[in-house]
Order: C-alpha cells, then structure tokens, then sequence
C-alpha cells in the first residue's frame, strides 16, 4: 500500500497527514472537531482502531444490559471520503524518525502529526487467581459480551465486582441486570472514594443496598479461589475474612494509560504511566505527536473522565489548525445516576483548600444528601456533593470560583423550599460560567445563540450550540438561561387562545365543554384559524370517540386531509388507505384493492406502513369507492388522521425460524385496540418477533420487541425530518403489562403534548424524561394511571369506524361532491398524465402569482 | 358594509355581502350576469363548497355565522389545485379569512388578498342572496386597485 502525498492543486496549503491511534471517544471526538472545522481541507486524516466496530458511548455501556444494542452506542460516523477508518488494525510501534505508524497489519503509515488516542487499560490487581476463567473486565462491548456469557452459564448465580468506583457501579448494575446477585467490594471505607465523602458514600451504600446489591466496605479482596478441576474462578476470599462462593469476578479497581506505543518510542511518560504534554496536549519530547485524553499525562496527572477528554481533542483540533487554544483545565465535576441513584461532585469536593468551610444538608428520610465547600470567608464557592438529589447540579457547578448568590445552607435547600433545584441561580452566573461541561458551551455562548441567533427553545439551543446534547443533565438550565433572556416561552396556541394545547385538554376535560363555539367564545376570541381549529378538533375526538369527526361543526374544524377522511394530494385530487392491521392481508381482499383501484383508475403504491395507497381518487369519487372497500370488509385506515396509523410487524414466530413471539398477532390486536385514537401527531408503531428488529420497531413511536421472556417496549421514536431512536421504556414484560403500559403512555402522551408535537420531541421536552415517564405510567407517581385506563377503555369501547359513518348520513355524503351545484361532475381543473403505465399529477407547481383559470369553453364544463 | 343591490334583482338584506362593489363599477357592470347556484341551506356555516360557473372555472364559497357569503377563486395560486373551497375558515385580527388546506397560505374573504404573499390574490365574485337562492356574479374582480391596493 502506497501512500503518495496528494496534491492539492487548489493553491491551497499542501494536504498533511494526520494519524489518530485509537478510536474510541476521544479519538472520534478530535476527528470530528478537526472535520469540520478544517474549511481549507488542510488535513488527510487516518484513524487506526483497535477494536473492530467504530467509536461508541463508552459511558452508557450500561445500557446494554438494560435492553440497548450496539447500534444505540454509536458515535456518529465521520465522512468517509476525508477519514480513513481503519477498524481492528491497530498501532503497534512508532517510527519517530522515519514518522511513521507501524500497524498489527504490517503497513507502514505515514504522518506528519500524530495523535494518540489509545486510552487505558482496567487495572487488574496481582492477586492469586485474578486471571483464571471467570474473571473479567468491564471496558469494551467485547467485555460486555463475555460478561453476558459467563452470566448465562453461572452456577452460583452470584457475581462479585472488585471497585466500588464509578465504573465498580456500574459493573454491579450490569450484573444486577443480568440477574445476579450482586456483590461490591470497596477497599475505602465507602463507596465512589475519589468523588464522594463518607456521607455522601454511606447514603450511596444503603440506597445500592436497597437495590439488592450487597457492599463491602473498608475491605480488600484476599485471592480468587479457582476449582481444582476446571482451573475456573469458584469463588472470593476478602481480606476481613468473608468468603462469597462465585463463577464471575469483575475487576473494576482502576484503570492504567494504554502508553505502551510512547514508551518504546522514547517519549517522556509520567511517574504513573501517560505520555506526558504541555498545555496544549502536544509531547514534551516530540512536537510532532500529540496525546488525548486519559493515555495523556497533563498538569502531571492522568484524567480518566470523558469531558476532559473532549476538552483536549477540542484544544489539539484548534492546535492543529494553527489555532492558539490550550487546554482549560481539568474540570472532574461528575453529574451520573448510578444503579438510579443521582450522584454528582464537583469543584473542591474534598475540602483540600486551606481553611475551607464544609456546610452538609443530611436527610436519611428523604435520602438526600448534599454538601458545599466554601472559602473561609464563606463567599465563594468552592466545590461540592451531591447524592440523591442533584438537580441543583447544573446551577451549583458553574458557580464554583465565584460569589455564591445565597447562603449556602439555602442553595442545597430541596427545590421545592427554593433551593439552586428552583432555577433563580442561572441569572447570577458570569457569562464564562460554563454550562454544558460534556461540550464546554459557557454560559455567554448560550445567551448569544438566544440572543443573536435566534434559539427560541431548548431543541433550537441543543442543535446550534450542541448544549445539552451529552448527558443532558444542563437541560433545565437551559430553560432558566432562555428564560433569563427574555424569551417569553409563550405557549399560547395562536391569536385565539392563550392557551397551550396541553392546558386547553385539562380545560375541556375540566368543563366538559363539546363543541369548539363554546370553547373559543368562553376561553378564547375570534373565530378561530387553521391552527386552533384542528387542535380543538383533535382534542374533542381524543376524548370523545363516539362523535363522529364530521358531526356538526366538528365537519368545520378539520384540517386538509381529515376533512373528507383522505389525503389531499398535489393536485387536489385524494389518496384511499384501508386499514390492513399488522399488514396481515388476505388474497381475497389484496384481489378487491387491486379491484378497485382498476375500476376507478387509481395509481397503486405500497406504503412504509405496510399497507396499500390507491391516489388519485376525485373527491365525488370517495364515497363509491369506499363503499366498495366497506362492503369488501375493510374500514378506515386513518392515513388522513394526526391519529394511530399502522403497527408494522415482521412475520414473527408463525413463520419465521428466528422469531421469539408472535409479533403478526400482537401487531394487529394493538392495531385494532388503538385505531381511531386522536393524537397531538400521528403515531406509528412496529413489533418485531426477534431482536434482529425487521419490522424496524425503534423507529416508532412505540416500538416493541420480543425477548424469550416477554416483550420490551420502547418509545418516542421517529423517523422523518430528524430520526431518532425509540428508547427503551420496559424489558421483558408480558401480555397485559406491555398493553396497559402502551394505554398509558399513549394516553399521557395525548392529554400533554403540544400541537403537532412528535412523542420524540415530546418525550425530549418531557421535565424528568424517559424516568419520569415510567415513574408516571409504571409507578403512577401522578396518581393517574386510573384515568389514563378509564380514558383508553372509553376509546375502545366507543371506536367507529369513520368511513362507515360517512356512508350512513345523507349529510356527511353531501361533503363528497365535486361542486355544489352539479355534484357529479368531474372537477375540470384536475387531469392526470400517465408514468409507468398508472395515472398521476400533471408534473410540475404551477408558478406561483395568479393562476390560470380554465377557458371559458374548458373541457368538462357543461 | 351595506351594499346598494344591483339593479332588477330582489335583495334580501341581511346575507349577501359584495365588499367590491363599493369601488367598482370598471369590472362589474349593472348588468352584471348572475348565475344561481345553490340554496342557501346547501352551504353549511364555516364550511366551503365549490360551485361550478357557466364558463367552466369555478368559485369556491364560504358562509359565515354571521350570515355572510362570500364566493373567491377556487384555484389556490400557489398549488393550481382547486382546493379553496377545502380551506378552513376563520379570522386574524377579526377579519374573516380562509387558509388553503395545501399551503396553508391564508386569504381575506372579502378582497381575495392573500395575507402570507405579496401581490398575490383570489379572485373574488359578487354575491347575493335570491329569495333562498345563492347567485354569483360570474365576473372576476380581480383589478388590484379595486381595493385600493394591499
């Protein structure tokens, strides 16, 4: 393999060759941040990764055991025509002189900077048996498999993790979720030593205890005792003593820089392992190599955080463009939520600086706890701890280094007695008070997208500052930093009302009101408008299902497509959808469509959903149409509604040799349950009978994939303009939970989303989340799980089948004609030209201005 | 607005609006043709109906719960679908408007003027109201200064 310089030939700065060894966060961040800020295209950038799979979330490896695949993971992939990712081919000796990399494959590549990215290692202590079968490591994805393995075939059904550290904690709730009983052994003498106090650490312990998790605290682990036959771990001898019989030992006591490659180079490593760099991340000894993140020794220290990390791939990205930026500092505040319990340290958490003053808020019973460390003059904030309850985390931390703005016994106050968790500190912060610490956005940075750019919402604020967009737990600031500014989050719905969407359901449930008359004129003004009218008219046919849509004045409320129960395409012309539940279809009914659509010349599709699209159906046409489809057996398919649309399905395991579960049969019996449900947005679902997923269930707004015990349902996906992935609600639930949690969530969804609000965004807007979600409709933390059922139980009861309904009422039928004054005659306006043998639209808009009637002797007229 | 009817037809009073004849007599001659098309009672309250004129084009028209009808073009300008008639009716600022079900770009129903477009306007008929008959003026008043431009 040759690697002849390229040339350029714009004129512009000669292409070099950057070579990033590794490729895990750090690596892929430092690519990403170089990518896109590399304009001129200076750099020709190649990745060497060890491992065979591109970046992923190392962070949320935890996931993976709560249901997550590999593919939620992922990192976004980089351009492949700038960065060449060479994935299980990693480094294995550095050429200094020659600059080169010498990789496991045998290749040489060329660089003119280096950057190494390599990582660490797990630390496993030098104890007797440490090595035997049985003992692992919890670090990569291959770690996480093998864990799942030896948790699969476990005989003790026990598992002991050697760290009670954060990475301890989150091997134990692996274990936990495999089904283990889990045990922790600490050497400190409580938990998470290095971010947390003794009190801090003794309410993390007896809420991990309550999990069913068993700590040893204040001990070491003696040997692992192994079977003299298999040579297999069999169990845990503890330096007090203690003998815990076990199969799986997890080590998770540290981990040691990955600086083999530096060493045997000849570059300077630190007294503790790291390749040692200035503040800019550059290497003492070599100016040409570079070091990111934790194989990175800076300001003599390792640092095995994420956001350091990325602050150092940030600063040599800069560097390398020939930007002046250096790196700003460790800052190892840590904000997690580990085995559910909310930890989060910061600043000087330990109280090192002289003289500083510890003030502690300690409630067992509310199992909060919650420290601050102050100067010795008590004004300004230094560091702090909070365990429990950390939502006054986003607030406390960027004040550290600057005058508190309460009394601290006040700040750690819970947020309910007006404590930083009430959002009033954001407005005290200085402009450089930094925010986001997974992406370093300040919070001036923030003001000025609000203020400059525009950013009317926390989505608009994630997307142009990426605030927010890593562990999301700045969220709340945002809003305090939007509101701060003076962005009045109005959530009025348009001239009419004052009202959200979310508050004009809570109002018409509250007063019982029916028709959108008595709505506007008592809680509203005017006549309404194409937005309130519709959302009124969803919300009356949310909560009432026996109405038909077109009764009434509630035939003048309906948007487009719902107005004549079909969708109005570009030429004004309509698309007929029958409902085909679970795309379960029978030869006879497939031969009536195609029937059909023959005998009324309309162009034939198959749709995303599973299910057929005849268009090009003239509004006079509809109801013959329909009558024929009805009388054939099939009903409505709702594609006009913001309502249930379809539940997609693979074949399941009726058929397929894959398959779990019957996901054709439970497709369809959701599809039926919920059909004719009005929505803020339509709603899509999918059950797939296997985790290899085919009917793309994660997609949709509930998703739901059989597992050998049971069902798991995951929620707010989307595809569309910004795809998203469902995330996982519940593992492994049965028939009856799996329903009635889906009534719920759909039901909460309905009562509290905003207008045309996808569950995606709604669950990304959603205060609390995904946990506050299953805290209100597996928990009923809100206490009104009973109405969520009674509200579905209605809906079910009352369904209709709308285009049935149509066909009974001589006054809804009167809807369906071309023009009032000669109903059958074909609209003159619309004509179809034919592609592929089918009718459709003449091509082309028509140009915008005024349009071009028809002559005065135009063809159709009489 | 009260209207002078035009000549040699009776009039009830309270129904038929014809915003444009106030400004117009270039467009809308007295002797103006009328085509009668449907009872009133066909014409349901806030929702539109197409009526079809002799000369083939169409109007799309719109009761208010005033009482009011009005009659515009019912091909919407920015899609050349005949759609207007589908819009939904309602008012910004008070004034009575219908927005295209396509584009949702929204017109006043008394000028034709399209609120989200400069220079672009339906156009609109004459209306009145023959004992229970609708009839509508099967001229176009589409002349921009006819409403003293927008």
């Amino acid at each position: 393999m040759t690697h002849a310089r390229p040339e350029t030939g714009t004129g512009s700065a000669a292409l070099r060759r950057l070579v990033v060894v590794g490729h895990g966060m750090v690596g892929h961040r430092l690519v990403e941040a170089l990518d896109s800020r590399d304009a001129d295209r200076q750099w020709q950038i190649t990745v060497l990764a060890e491992e065979p799979r591109p970046a992923y979330d190392r962070v949320a490896l935890s996931s993976c055991f709560d249901g997550a695949d590999e593919s939620a993971l992922r990192l976004p992939e980089h351009d492949p025509g700038r960065v060449g990712l060479r994935l299980g081919d990693p480094a294995c000796a550095l050429d200094r002189a020659g600059r080169t990399v010498l990789t496991a494959s045998g290749d040489r590549v060329p660089y003119d900077a280096l950057v190494l990215a390599t990582g660490s290692r797990p630390f496993v202590p030098p104890l007797p048996g440490a090595t035997a079968p049985g003992c692992l490591v919890y670090r990569t994805l291959d770690d996480i498999a093998a864990i799942r393995a030896a948790a699969d075939k476990s005989t003790t059904g026990r598992g002991v993790v050697v760290g009670g550290g954060l990475l301890g904690l989150e091997a134990a709730n692996a274990l936990r979720l495999l089904g283990l009983t889990t045990h922790v052994v600490e050497m400190a003498p409580h938990l998470m030593a290095v971010q947390l106090d003794e009190g801090g650490g003794a309410l993390l312990g007896r809420m991990v205890g309550e999990l069913g998790v068993t700590v040893h605290t204040g001990t070491g682990t003696q040997q692992v005792l192994t079977d003299p036959e298999t040579g297999a771990a069999s169990g845990v001898e503890l330096t007090d003593g203690t003998f815990l019989e076990t199969d799986l030992v997890v080590f998770a006591a540290g981990v040691r820089p990955r600086d083999e490659l530096a060493r045997d180079a000849g570059l300077e490593v630190g007294e503790r392992g790291g390749v040692v760099v200035d503040e800019t991340c550059r290497s003492v000894t070599d100016p040409r190599v570079w070091a990111v993140g934790e194989v990175a020794c800076i300001e003599g220290r390792t640092l095995g955080l994420v956001a350091p990390g990325y602050a150092m791939a940030e600063t040599v990205a800069d560097r390398l463009l020939g930007g002046e930026a250096g790196f700003p500092g460790a800052d190892t505040a840590t904000q997690l939520k580990l085995l559910g319990v909310g930890v989060a340290s910061f600043g000087d958490a330990h109280a090192t600086t002289p003289g500083a003053l510890e003030v502690v808020l300690n409630d067992p019973v509310a199992a909060t706890y919650g420290k601050l460390v102050v100067s010795d003059d008590a004004r300004t904030l230094l560091g702090g701890i909070l365990v429990g309850d950390t939502s006054g985390y986003p607030l406390l931390r960027p004040l550290v280094g600057s005058a508190l703005p309460a009394d601290p016994a006040t700040l750690l106050a819970p947020e309910s007695a007006g404590g930083a968790g009430a959002g009033g500190g954001v407005a005290g912060l200085p402009d450089s008070a930094q925010i986001c610490s997974c992406h370093a956005v300040t919070k001036g940075a923030l003001t000025e997208a609000v203020t400059e750019q525009g950013c009317a919402d926390v989505p608009a604020l994630k997307s142009c500052t990426k605030a927010g967009t890593g562990c999301g737990s700045c969220v709340p600031a945002l809003k305090h930093i939007l509101e701060a500014a003076g962005v009045e989050q109005s959530k009025a719905l348009c001239e009419h009302f004052d009202h959200s969407r979310a508050e004009l359901f809570e109002i018409v449930a509250a007063t019982g009101i029916t028709t959108f008359s008595q709505l506007v004129a008592e809680h509203g003004r005017g006549r309404g408008c194409d937005v309130c009218k519709p959302a009124v008219a969803a919300i009356l046919a949310s909560r009432d299902s026996a109405t038909h849509i077109l009764d009434g004045e509630r035939g003048s409320l309906q948007d487009t497509n719902d107005r004549h129960l079909a969708n109005m395409q570009r030429n004004g012309t309509y698309s007929v959808v029958p409902r085909v539940p679970g795309g379960e279809i029978t030869p006879a009914r497939l031969i009536v469509l195609g029937e059909v659509a023959r005998d009324f010349g309309l162009y034939t599709k198959i749709t995303g959903g599973q299910r057929i699209d005849l268009l090009g159906a003239r509004l006079e046409q509809l109801p013959a149409i329909w009558r024929r489809l009805t009388d054939a057996g099939f009903e409505s398919g709702h594609a006009y509604g913001k309502a249930v649309r379809t539940v997609k399905s693979c074949v399941g395991s009726t058929w397929c040799r894959y398959g779990v579960q019957d996901s054709v049969g439970l497709a369809i019996e959701l599809e039926l349950r919920y059909r004719g449900l009005r929505a803020p947005h339509k709603l899509k679902a999918g059950v797939s009978g296997c985790a290899r997923e085919c009917a793309e269930a994660r997609s949709k707004d509930f998703g739901i994939i059989a597992t050998e015990q049971g069902w798991n349902l995951y929620v707010g996906g989307n595809g569309g303009f910004t795809p998203r992935h469902a995330e996982l609600l519940a593992c492994d639930l049965d028939h009856d939970t799996l329903v009635r949690t889906i009534d719920r969530f759909l039901m909460f969804y309905v009562r509290t989303a905003d207008r045309l609000q996808r569950t995606a965004a709604w669950l990304e807007a959603l205060e609390g989340g995904l946990d506050h979600l299953r805290a209100v409709v597996m928990d009923d933390s809100l206490g009104i799980c009973a109405e969520l059922d009674a509200a579905m139980e209605r809906h079910v009861a009352d369904y209709r089948d709308e285009w049935r309904g149509v066909l009974e009422d001589p006054a809804k039928l009167a809807r369906f004609t071309s023009f009032v004054n000669a109903p059958d005659t074909p609209d003159p306006a619309i004509s179809f030209a034919v592609e592929r043998e089918q009718p459709v639209p003449v091509p082309g808009p028509v140009s915008l201005g005024m349009p071009q009637l028809p002559a005065a002797d135009g063809a159709g007229a009489r | 607005m009260k209207t002078p009817a035009p000549a040699g037809r009776k009039v009830t009073t309270m129904t038929a609006t014809s915003t444009m004849n106030t400004t117009t007599t270039m467009t809308t001659s007295p002797t103006a043709d009328w085509s009668a098309v449907c009872p009133l009672d066909a014409l349901p309250v806030e929702q539109g109906r197409a009526a079809l004129l002799p000369d083939g084009s169409a109007v799309a028209l719109f009761r208010l719960h005033t009482g009011e009808v009005h009659a515009v073009g019912n091909l919407d300008p920015f899609s050349g679908a005949p759609v207007i008639c589908h819009g939904i009716v309602g008012d910004r600022d008070g004034v009575p408007v219908v927005t295209g079900p396509l584009g949702k770009e929204t017109f006043e129903l008394a000028t034709g003027r399209c609120l989200d477009a400069e220079n672009v306007r339906l156009p609109v008929h004459d209306v009145r109201l023959t004992g229970p008959v609708i009839e509508v003026s099967t001229r176009r008043n589409t002349v921009e200064t006819l409403v003293g431009g927008g």
